[in-house]
């Protein structure tokens, strides 16, 4: 990707009172992009992203927007426009008032004002609404105002804080499709701030997965996914099933490790700092192991388990197996992927493709604090190996 | 509602009036009733020796006129006075809204317009039949009682504002200090203030030493004192409504406000002024209506010159024992007020900020 950058986090740190919000906060968000900052509450992605808005000052370090240093820039004197998390219309004013509010502002002349306004309600196809108060208006509807009102300034990004957190499931699926044709309509660097890695991966260019004031990751969703750089960022998007295992040899990216069962398997680097000897973890995604009711043939590597229980979920059933050593395992199966007589207790054998199994380094407490959080919210189903 | 009525018709029914009657019967007894009385009463013709009980009602409709010609100048300055300023301000506002909006806000708007119109015909009528002065009992209660409301505004709005968006933990403790004055009573209160501003009080000797006041200059017995007097016990009145207006503004709108280009002056004149006006609305009403009534201020802090219509009514009323007069000087100033309520209401059009 060309250097383009719009907004530059450099080095921030931001304290409140003893606690730190945001440590070391270090990256840049290219001119056009989709940027989600995920990770759950309290991981300070809304702290980042007011500061990026003026709401904040960071303690240490700078932001930049369109190159020039905003640090201590006030709100009302930067071109970026938020989308506040309850959308913050104003009560008393018509739909068209709540739009044309930023443009009068500026004091930009009436006419335009109104080709503008127009155009924005056009946009998120809400033209006939106008003259409507924020109160006549369903939840959806307003989450469209609060977007076309932060648009219609053109704003050099577009910040948005949690904007789906308040709708329903099913609106919340329309709205990210209409965010994302939105966002291609008009070309706009948008900033995203969610809890939900489903909304991130869907919607986004890039995303900066964030723990505990730290940026764990940040890369496109195929990355986070299938080339997670710790326990925590395996753990919190998707399924992960994470096995307790010894680091055998290391070349390069590739490594073997020592599984529970003694077996050896081969597998990628992920993370840093992997050495020959130490213990790590070994991640799996559910959809990327097959089941076999026979010992498989070759030298990959295998684990034989139990079956604990067999799921149907629709497009996938879900197989929940148990390790000789205790260490529970998910599987996702395709429905046509026949086991026949496979049912609860009976053993099974598990493979996978050498590029399926990736080394991270041991999680610390931390973020083992946040894996069980994480899986009481109940975003995500989350084997723990450590347990 | 409809389904409640559905499922609990009998409860659904009755509840709402069974809910509605203590508030009912306690209007019905010290409003209605009373104001009957009062009405009688300013219609009844009084015998030479006075005996309360001896009113004899006779559509008396002559104690009105004349109530007027003994009072009558200043009623009608007083009448002409409200009502310019009621021309003025719906006039001012009206061109405002017309020109700065266009017509999207038509039916506001026209709203406005008629408002303006049918006051300036009351006001052209006024004006054109009364030639008197200023300088009287009616005319001073609303000029004493609005700049008294005026003063609670300036010291009311910024008191509720910080205790609404500072006061953090301090909220309640802030809230119970504007109230607390209220354990005392009213009358202890406004004696207590005749000590403060007494000619050889402190405060009469710091501003004549500073020279504020000259040697001989006093702060007992001016319109300021009972302005001011005015001022200082219905100030709660104000604070409390403003107060619970600002508290309901979600502080995202602000953040909203300045996201959008507005400096803090104009995010507080286009977000929170607009949305506390409810509470500035009920505050005038709870200030000016007792004001514009009170006889205290003006009897313990005043002087004959500055004496307001309360004095005259409670004066007709307790010491001159003319019921008639009194009462029908009562129902001048219920009709003024009710006029002058009205038009306000048009003016700020507190309906349109609710919805």
């Amino acid at each position: 990707m060309a250097d383009d950058t719009v907004i530059g986090i450099e080095h921030v740190t931001k304290r409140f009172g003893g606690f730190v919000a945001v440590e070391e906060a270090d990256f840049a968000i290219q001119r056009g992009e989709f940027f989600s900052m995920l990770g759950p509450s309290g991981c300070g992605k809304t702290t980042t992203l007011r500061m990026i808005a003026g709401f904040e000052q960071p303690t240490t370090g700078r932001i930049t927007l369109e190159g020039k240093d905003v640090s201590l820039v006030p709100p009302y004197k930067r071109n970026v426009n938020t989308v506040f998390q309850h959308y913050a219309l104003f009560p008393h004013m018509n739909v068209f008032d709540n739009v044309a509010f930023g443009p009068r502002s500026r004091r930009v002349a009436k006419s335009e004002i109104t080709g503008r306004v127009r155009e924005l309600l056009e946009v998120v196809r809400l033209a006939d609404f106008a003259n409507r108060k924020p109160g006549q208006l369903s939840g959806g509807q307003q989450q469209r105002v609060a977007l076309a009102r932060a648009l219609v300034n053109y704003p050099s990004a577009l910040l948005l804080d949690e904007p789906l957190g308040a709708l329903d499931l099913k609106l919340r699926q329309a709205m990210q499709l209409e965010l994302k044709r939105i966002q291609r309509e008009v070309g706009i660097t948008f900033v995203y701030v969610t809890h939900d890695q489903e909304e991130a991966l869907t919607m986004s260019d890039r995303i900066a997965v964030m723990s505990e004031g730290h940026v764990e990751q940040i890369g496109t969703p195929e990355e986070i996914y299938g080339a997670p750089s710790s326990v925590f960022v395996a753990g919190f998007i998707g399924v992960a099933n994470l096995l307790p295992v010894t680091v055998d040899s290391v070349h390069g990216a590739s490594a073997t490790v020592t599984l529970p069962g003694a077996t050896h398997s081969p597998a990628v680097v992920s993370g840093p700092s992997i050495t020959a000897g130490q213990s790590a973890t070994l991640m799996l995604r559910p959809e990327r192991v097959r089941l076999s009711s026979v010992e498989p043939s070759g030298s990959g590597a295998r684990l034989v388990t139990k079956i604990m229980q067999l799921t149907f979920q629709g497009p996938v059933i879900r197989a929940d197996l148990r390790a000789a050593d205790g260490t529970e395992i998910v599987a996702h199966i395709e429905p046509e992927d026949d086991l026949p007589a496979a049912r609860s207790g009976d053993d099974i054998w598990l493979t996978w493709d050498d590029d399926a199994a990736r080394v991270l380094p041991l999680a610390d407490i931390r973020v083992g604090g946040e894996a069980h959080e994480i899986e009481e919210m109940g975003q995500v189903a989350f084997a723990r190996s450590n347990a | 509602m409809a389904g409640a009525a559905d499922t609990a018709p009998k409860r659904g029914r009755f509840a709402p009036y069974g809910l509605l009657s203590p508030g009912i019967i306690w209007l019905i007894l010290f409003f209605l009733v009373p104001v009957a009385i009062l009405l009688r009463a300013s219609l009844s013709s009084q015998p030479e020796r006075f005996v309360p009980d001896d009113l004899r009602f006779k559509w008396k409709w002559s104690n009105f006129s004349n109530a007027l010609n003994r009072f009558g100048p200043q009623f009608q300055d007083a009448m002409r006075n409200a009502l310019i300023a009621a021309v003025v301000v719906a006039v001012i506002i009206a061109a405002v809204v017309v020109l700065r909006r266009g017509l999207w806000h038509s039916t506001r708007a026209r709203r406005l317009l008629i408002g303006a119109l049918v006051a300036g015909f009351f006001g052209a009528y006024i004006i054109t039949s009364t030639v008197d002065g200023w300088g009287d009992h009616f005319q001073r209660s609303f000029l004493y009682a609005g700049i008294a409301t005026l003063l609670c505004i300036a010291i009311g709005y910024p008191l509720a504002y910080v205790i609404a968006f500072r006061g953090g933990a301090y909220k309640n403790l802030l809230l119970g200090l504007v109230v607390v004055p209220f354990f005392t009573t009213y009358l202890i209160r406004t004696i207590a203030w005749k000590t403060i501003l007494f000619d050889n009080g402190p405060v009469v000797d710091i501003l004549q030493s500073i020279g504020v006041l000259g040697d001989s200059g006093r702060l007992l017995a001016t319109p300021g004192a009972v302005i001011g007097g005015l001022a200082y016990n219905f100030l709660p009145f104000m604070v409390l409504p403003i107060y619970v207006s600002l508290e309901k503004i979600d502080v995202n709108l602000v953040d909203a406000a300045r996201d959008l280009y507005s400096s803090p002056a104009r995010a507080f004149r286009k977000v929170v002024l607009p949305l506390s006006l409810p509470g500035i609305f009920a505050g005038t009403l709870l200030t000016f209506i007792p004001a514009s009534g009170d006889f205290i201020n003006a009897e313990l802090l005043g002087s004959p010159t500055t004496s307001m219509i309360g004095n005259v009514v409670q004066n007709q009323f307790l010491v001159q024992l003319d019921y008639p007069t009194a009462a029908a000087l009562s129902f001048v100033l219920m009709a003024i007020i009710t006029i002058a309520v009205l038009i306000y209401a048009k003016a700020l059009g507190t309906e349109d900020l609710t919805g």
